[in-house]
């Protein structure tokens, strides 16, 4: 298979990227370190490269009934230029991909899926819009995004743009406005806990709106970040990485999101296995541990109760906002209350762990 | 990047100092810059003994998992205990405090398969490989 490169792979190299491959892409893991990457993020801003992410147009008379169809949350609340966080499921309720879905206008909205999931979500969108009115197109390829992440992005972005930037609320966005002298899509959306931004422009922009950010960021503490901290700062505000936290083997409930399943909105793909889990309990549930006794857990290690193996770690690492070594997994639901005290088998040996509240992270204020 | 003239270096990014019959054996600078931000090291018990090429330690950075394996032969004899509550010293000082472990050679000849500060250098010049 061909690595892809994004639009910024050039600037990666400029700012000192350490480059790897990563779904079929050669994106940046860290910069300076990720630790320094997580922490400016949490207390300044750090800017991301996301243009590997998938982006699908859909539209047509039926495209809010298709969309219903597809999803497990319901696309009929989302007002104009508002966006909505959804699973997406087979027929048996594993999770296809996880995405968000952009409303533009009645029969307009824009999918944002994941990279590595593009051309399977593509053909499953395919196969589930043939009994519906609504064109399916694939701009993934022309459309590069960057996500400008912690809590000075407002103040970094609002020095490149006249946008109202204050009024734009968490998950809403402006379709296009002005910045630094490009057109682009701006939301106010971000996959690290805090609050930021995420910018669409067209592949040929990237490069000037990543280097003009820079500028004027950099005075401000702001930095170039990585895949690392990207997956450290999801990690500890659990949201949930797809491939790891949720599967074609784990369902939305499984995976505790049951908000984001609106049982009452009409037929959807997964809709009686969901109901099934929802009403009686899902049998798994993905939990989040603390390490007791020294040691990290990786996703794939076994997790034990009293010698028994009853699941296994999705995500496991440092978590660098706490200092403390940190998992999620999917266990059998009878273990998986607070409290619960697991090993987690690493190398071999059984090391002890304990069931914690999730999310391990939450940013003050806003 | 640092690479000390009087120390000796495996393949595995391992370095070697050798003072009499006993080897003090660290991971290079190069291989800490390319582990990220170490955050745990699994250290061997001390009297334990093992083959060149042995993995004897595990270093765990932010995303990564990496073995260390003996690039001599022996008897440990000492190990840093320093690494448990401060793993980062293999970052901070790789040739200094971030040293891992002491080793009693029981071959010395087989400090004659590893490389020189000149050899290694080439060798991390080419990604390490």
């Amino acid at each position: 298979m061909t690595v892809k490169q994004t639009p910024l792979y050039e600037t990666h190299l400029r700012y000192g990227g350490r480059i790897v491959e990563f779904g079929g892409w050669s994106l940046p893991v860290q910069y300076t370190g990720i630790k320094n990457e997580h922490q400016t993020v949490r207390t300044k801003a750090g800017v991301f490269d996301v243009s590997h992410m998938g982006e699908v147009v859909v539209n047509g008379p039926d495209a809010l009934a298709f969309l219903q169809r597809l999803v497990t949350n319901d696309v009929s609340k989302l007002e104009r230029n508002q966006i909505l966080y959804t699973p997406m499921c087979y027929k048996h309720g594993g999770t296809v991909d996880d995405l968000l879905v952009y409303k533009k206008d009645a029969d307009h909205y824009l999918l944002v899926i994941n990279a590595a999931n593009i051309e399977k979500d593509w053909n499953w969108m395919r196969e589930n819009a043939e009994e519906f009115d609504v064109n399916l197109t694939n701009i993934s390829n022309e459309t590069a995004q960057i996500a400008l992440q912690g809590p000075l992005s407002e103040t970094i972005v609002s020095k490149l743009t006249d946008a109202p930037l204050s009024e734009l609320k968490y998950y809403w966005f402006m379709p296009e406005i002005d910045i630094a002298g490009k057109k682009v899509l701006l939301s106010r959306t971000g996959y690290t806990g805090e609050d930021g931004f995420e910018i669409y422009c067209c592949p040929d922009d990237a490069t000037y709106l990543w280097d003009t950010i820079m500028e004027v960021g950099r005075p401000l503490g702001l930095l170039p970040a990585g895949l690392g901290c990207r997956d450290t700062l999801r990690f500890e505000v659990c949201f949930p990485l797809y491939g790891h936290e949720l599967s074609a083997d784990i369902s939305p409930i499984e995976a505790g999101l049951g908000i984001f399943v609106k049982l009452d909105k009409g037929e959807f793909n997964g809709q009686g296995t969901l109901q099934e889990q929802k009403t009686n309990g899902p049998k798994r549930r993905i939990v989040g541990f603390e390490m007791i006794d020294r040691g990290v857990a990786r996703a794939e290690y076994p997790i034990l109760v009293e010698g028994s193996y009853v699941g296994v770690v999705t995500t496991g690492t440092y978590a660098p906002s706490l200092d403390k070594n940190l998992g999620l997994g999917i266990i059998q639901a009878e273990y998986a209350k607070v409290g619960q005290k697991i090993d987690i088998e690493i190398r071999g040996k059984n090391v002890s762990a304990q069931v914690i509240s999730k999310p391990f992270y939450k940013r003050e204020g806003k | 990047m640092n690479i000390p003239k009087e120390l000796k270096y495996s393949k595995d990014h391992e370095w070697v100092k050798v003072e009499g019959n006993v080897a003090i054996i660290g991971v290079t600078d190069f291989a800490q810059s390319q582990l990220g931000d170490v955050v745990f090291v699994e250290l061997p018990d001390e009297l334990s003994t093992v083959k060149v090429g042995d993995s004897f330690s595990v270093i765990e950075s932010v995303k990564a998992v990496s073995d260390i394996y003996a690039p001599v032969s022996g008897k440990i004899v000492k190990v840093n205990q320093a690494l448990t509550d401060s793993p980062d010293l293999i970052n901070q000082e790789p040739y200094g405090e971030g040293w891992i472990v002491v080793i009693e050679m029981s071959d010395s000849s087989e400090l004659d398969d590893l490389l020189d500060s000149d050899a290694y250098a080439q060798l991390a010049a080419e990604g390490g490989h």
